[in-house]
């Protein structure tokens, strides 16, 4: 037993310490891509519309007239104290950014694993058991689709259905006015789900989450194919064990054993790749938010970039980068406490 | 998403085979395609089917469509309807027109030339860098090989379709001597390299690393072999299999990110080209009013073409990966006596 926790915490210590050169090798990427950008980051974001000696004054204010080794130095230090930088365009700081828009991208996200898991993990279950059946084809098949459509082209064709055709979900935002001008003026956390609970405000509630499932139903089917994939070729190995023959020998139901027998063992795989769908689900958070004008930070990325914001853009990248670390980070933690193999590798 | 297909492949220790021409190691890599028989050949054929017309379309784009991706006039100088005002589907415009008053159909024939250009030039320049890095990187090790590893990682990690967005935000602009319609090609060509370096990367240097202790690789080191004789003779062949597989999934995957690209408008613009992408970014305003051609088909095309691109890339992986691959056992032809006596056999096995 002491040997057992020694080792999972010298793991948990070498996991740890090889996050530090993979921010740092992140950071200076994000940083050298934003300084070869064309033109001078101020000129671009301000120019035109204020005097010269004011632009140089805002220069000098943020830095940008000092040597380029001093402005990684100020970077790396902004980002080690929390502090992601300043839009240049708006009066706002990234932080206050990444704490309101980013609360909606984690709504929608939180909301596309939802759809994703419940989709990937009964999908994948059924065809797993079901295996080289019809149903095992158009599961399959299903999986497939879900990689090759692209995202916005998925979620323009739920508008079609659902918004043109049958009228009975709305077509974007993330609530409608009334309830949105409420949540903002009751805000606590910026996730308008958790904000109208602890109003305890059940119209706005209802609001929130009928405009949550277009989005996050698009942003999910993206992401499902993967577990569907993932979980039907586990159920598939995990009914070959003896214990499960075993436990048909001792006559328990055929569903029985898949769902209480097989389908534990086949979740294991995919807690750790809940974790790698982060970057995948990022990346598909921006095209979603654009879709269905979701307030996300994805779509304040965009914003700022066609802005030619590059502060306020290397901020939300930097903390995009950290979040893809953060989670991978947590995820290796959470599978080497739960699968002893992996600390011992 | 392709990381289960890249399984390092197990190494093929063949001794050199009687045809030594510049691509023998090609040849030998691809021989199984050749081989292929059942499901395996059949969906590498609907791939290619589907691909190829592709490949038609773009190729001779000016002869297939009945229109130019830009044009709105007809030959009376009469503007096409606009998608909202009577541009449904008709005789004219089999697929409609959009808010542009350009026709539909003609920009899913264009379009398909854009895409593959964009698709080709993406591909070969990862290719052509990802493949000697990991090359050296896996064959020398060392300091810089821990470096590029972790770079990589980094670049793996990060949100691919950002890495792009990012990119073509920097390059853009940066390629108008090209002339106008290849600037933009270029631009989103360039963009997407940058995702797909670490792939070829990343594999070909984990194969390189499992090859570089083969004996045969010993021997001819032994033998006094220079570094570079030694990969590109002995290392180089055995790992080339690994590429057509890459490069048929990235092909697939980069045709989202460039539809991707179109989509937030930072990919081909529609003066330099006809996009699918951007196609559906003008459709995406007139979807909740009930205008569905104008997103439907392009939406299509990228479908087909994509998972055109993937069967094919997945059907050469279970073709050209050993460890996948079930080889087909040729019949054997018995006469006779031992016909006869393997009758015998048979019953023999079924009655114990």
């Amino acid at each position: 037993m002491a040997r057992s926790s020694g080792s999972l915490s010298r793991y948990l210590v070498t996991r740890l310490l090889l996050v530090i050169p993979m921010v740092w090798i992140l950071l200076t990427i994000v940083f050298v891509l934003m300084r070869v950008a064309p033109g001078d980051p101020v000129q671009a974001a301000l120019g035109g519309r204020l005097p010269q000696s004011v632009i140089e004054q805002k220069r000098h204010e943020l830095g940008f007239d000092k040597p380029l080794i001093v402005q990684y130095g100020h970077y790396l230090g902004g980002v080690l104290t929390g502090n992601f930088g300043h839009a240049t365009s708006q009066n706002r700081s990234v932080m206050d950014i990444v704490t309101h828009e980013g609360a909606a991208t984690l709504e929608l996200s939180v909301a596309a694993m939802f759809f994703a898991l419940i989709l990937g993990l009964g999908i994948g279950v059924l065809i797993g058991r079901f295996r080289d059946s019809p149903l095992d084809v158009v599961g399959r098949l299903f999986g497939i689709i879900t990689y090759a459509a692209p995202v916005f082209w998925v979620g323009i064709l739920f508008q079609l259905l659902f918004v043109a055709k049958l009228g009975v979900l709305p077509s974007s935002g993330q609530a409608d006015v009334l309830q949105n001008i409420d949540l903002q003026n009751h805000a606590h956390t910026h996730i308008y789900v958790l904000d109208a609970i602890i109003n305890g405000n059940w119209d706005d509630l209802r609001n929130v989450l009928v405009h949550l499932i277009l989005p996050g139903l698009t942003l999910g089917l993206l992401v499902c194919g993967v577990f569907i994939r993932l979980v039907r070729v586990n159920v598939i190995q995990t009914l070959k064990h003896d214990y499960i023959e075993a436990a048909r020998a001792r006559g328990i139901g055929e569903t029985r054993v898949v769902l209480k027998h097989a389908f534990r063992n086949a979740l294991v795989p995919v807690v750790t790749v809940v974790g790698l769908q982060a970057a995948l689900l990022l990346s598909g958070a921006v095209l979603t938010e654009t879709t269905f004008n979701w307030p996300g930070i994805g779509q304040a990325l965009i914003l700022y970039l066609n802005q030619r914001d590059y502060a306020a853009v290397q901020g939300i990248v930097t903390v995009f980068a950290l979040i893809v670390v953060g989670v991978s980070l947590v995820i290796d933690i959470v599978t080497a406490l739960i699968d002893p193999r992996v600390r011992y590798s | 998403m392709t990381s289960e297909f890249m399984a390092p492949a197990a190494t093929t220790t063949d001794a050199p085979t009687v045809r030594r021409g510049r691509f023998a190691g090609i040849r030998r890599a691809l021989a199984p395609v050749r081989e292929a028989r059942g499901l395996p050949k059949w969906v590498l054929y609907v791939g290619l089917a589907i691909v190829l017309l592709f490949v038609v379309f773009a190729i001779f784009a000016p002869w297939i469509s009945p229109y130019r991706f830009d044009q709105y006039l007809d030959s009376h100088g009469n503007r096409f309807p606009k998608s909202v005002v009577g541009g449904h589907p008709s005789a004219k415009h089999w697929f409609g027109t959009n808010a542009l008053s350009t026709d539909v159909f003609s920009h899913i024939v264009y379009g398909s030339r854009t895409a593959l250009e964009v698709i080709a030039i993406a591909v070969v320049i990862s290719m052509l860098i990802g493949v000697p890095l990991g090359l050296f990187s896996g064959y020398y090790g060392g300091p810089l090989d821990r470096t590029l590893v972790l770079v990589n990682d980094a670049m793996f990690a990060f949100p691919s379709l950002l890495l792009a967005i990012l990119i073509a935000f920097l390059l853009r602009g940066k390629f108008s001597f090209l002339g106008d319609s290849f600037s933009g090609i270029m631009s989103a060509a360039i963009s997407i390299t940058v995702i797909y370096i670490p792939q070829y990367f990343r594999v070909i240097r984990n194969t390189v690393i499992s090859v570089r202790e083969e004996p045969y690789v010993e021997a001819a080191r032994v033998l006094g072999a220079k570094p570079r004789t030694v990969i590109a003779k002995y290392v180089f062949g055995n790992v080339v299999q690994n590429v057509p597989v890459i490069a048929t999934l990235n092909a697939a995957d980069a045709l989202l990110t460039l539809a991707g690209l179109g989509f937030l408008g930072y990919g081909v613009q529609p003066t330099e080209g006809a996009e699918w992408g951007y196609d559906l970014q003008r459709a995406l305003g007139e979807a909740s009013g009930g205008v569905w051609w104008t997103s439907v088909y392009p939406g299509l095309a990228i479908v087909l073409l994509v998972t055109g691109l993937t069967l094919v890339g997945e059907s050469l992986n279970d073709l050209l990966n050993p460890v996948l691959r079930r080889r087909q056992l040729l019949p054997v032809k018995i006469t006779g006596p031992e016909l006869e006596m393997a009758n015998a056999d048979a019953v023999m096995e079924e009655r114990s």
